[in-house]
């Protein structure tokens, strides 16, 4: 329980995919602008996230490892799986959501069916794929049940909702600054992220 | 021979390296270049690969477009572009294996590499191979463009060596000079980047402004 919550609060603020790693830049930089709209995509990211982590999960551990039930050793296919999992639910989600809210799938509009080549997604998979073969006992990062695998997804959703919350609300206030003109739009905004990820790095201190 | 390398082809090719470079104005391919260029071997390595991936899966998808349907256009790309990339890090693992390391989950992102997508939506599934490959080419070098510059600030700045071998003189170091150690840090490369941007805005307004 307790590795469950300390994984939970590690990938919320010191592993966090934007901050730390750098996942999900493209739409995070593109649906920053407005804040309702980023709250949104951050629900979607964060519950595809939930989704596709543990599918992965089985998927490596019963399907593609050697002792799995096809007794080989099938890591290669990890790719082409992963993606195909991720796309796939994406697809799902984006029925759902159109069903049962049509305003948020009007606002954002092609970035939902984009959350399928999200980085943040495919990288949460990887980097599950690399934590599975650490020890739970000596890692804190270590990922060692299906349980982890959902705690894991969830703070790393968490975190990249935060992320992209804070700077649409940067963002908003920054359109009444005085920027300089080749700086505008795209590179301030590089320059702000950067800062806040400074800010991020005093958590990697945290002793969980 | 001509017609291969005509106006228009040129154009396809040089236009990703200035003007319509992938990170610097489409905005492409960021998650990757911030975090693989602490170092500039890992950074020109990365650039190299995925400048074969998009060139080669350009072709590829741009030879089938016509039979895909349209519905499952995505997943195919992404299987595509999926079966591509684990050739490519099975190769890194086998004559690489330091550098592909360093780069760990990077290589597998590159699946999801927004330049990647981006390329096989807008060019690769409406113009015909050759001319596909030309743009997966160029935009490629021009992601790897920018990655080298980042990765050699980052490395010269941050350790004081590029590829390795040490550049600052031990004479510097006793004198008091430091090793600036916010350059190997992500913070850092997020900065250098906006720069960057700013430096190549500020370069094409005024070529602009010339003509």
């Amino acid at each position: 329980m307790e590795h469950f919550f300390s994984l939970l609060v590690r990938s919320i603020f010191v592993d966090n995919m934007i901050f730390a790693f750098f996942l999900g830049m493209c739409s995070y930089l593109a649906v920053s602008k407005n804040v309702k709209t980023a709250i949104g995509l951050g629900v979607a990211v964060t519950f595809v996230l939930v989704i596709t982590v543990p599918v992965d999960y089985l998927l490596q551990t019963k399907v593609l490892s050697e002792n799995g039930i096809f007794h080989q050793d099938l890591t290669y296919l990890a790719f082409i799986l992963f993606i195909a999992v991720i796309a796939g639910i994406t697809q799902l989600v984006e029925m759902v959501v159109e069903k049962f809210s049509p305003s948020l799938y009007a606002a954002l509009g092609i970035f939902l069916p984009l959350i399928a080549v999200n980085c943040a997604i495919m990288g949460a998979s990887l980097f599950m794929q690399q934590r599975i073969s650490m020890n739970p006992a000596t890692s804190t990062q270590a990922i060692g049940s299906i349980w982890d695998s959902i705690s894991y997804a969830l703070g790393s959703g968490i975190g990249w909702m935060f992320a992209i919350v804070s700077l649409a609300a940067i963002r908003e206030k920054m359109a009444y600054t005085d920027v300089p003109k080749p700086l505008q739009g795209l590179g301030i905004t590089f320059i702000t992220v950067g800062l806040m990820a400074m800010a991020f790095m005093c958590f990697s201190g945290l002793k969980l | 021979m001509s017609k291969l390398f005509s106006k228009e082809n040129k154009e396809v090719f040089t236009s990703p390296l200035n003007i319509n470079n992938p990170i610097a104005v489409q905005v492409l391919g960021i998650c990757s270049s911030l975090a693989v260029t602490s170092q500039l071997e890992p950074a020109i390595v990365m650039g190299l690969s995925v400048t074969i991936i998009t060139a080669f899966s350009n072709v590829i998808i741009s030879l089938i477009r016509k039979t895909i349907p349209n519905r499952i256009r995505i997943i195919i790309q992404l299987v595509v572009v999926a079966a591509l990339v684990t050739i490519v890090s099975m190769i890194l693992k086998a004559f690489a294996y330091d550098v592909s390391v360093q780069l760990s989950v990077y290589v597998g992102l590159i699946i999801t590499n927004c330049i990647l997508m981006g390329r096989l939506e807008a060019f690769a599934m409406m113009n015909g191979p050759w001319e596909s490959f030309l743009d997966g080419i160029g935009n490629g070098l021009g992601y790897a463009f920018v990655l080298v510059v980042v990765g050699a600030v980052r490395e010269v700045f941050g350790s004081g060596s590029i590829m390795g071998i040490q550049l600052i003189p031990n004479g510097f170091y006793s004198a008091g000079y430091m090793n600036n150690g916010m350059m190997t840090m992500p913070a850092m490369a997020l900065i250098l980047l906006g720069c960057f941007i700013w430096a190549h805005r500020a370069y094409n307004e005024k070529r602009e402004a010339k003509k």
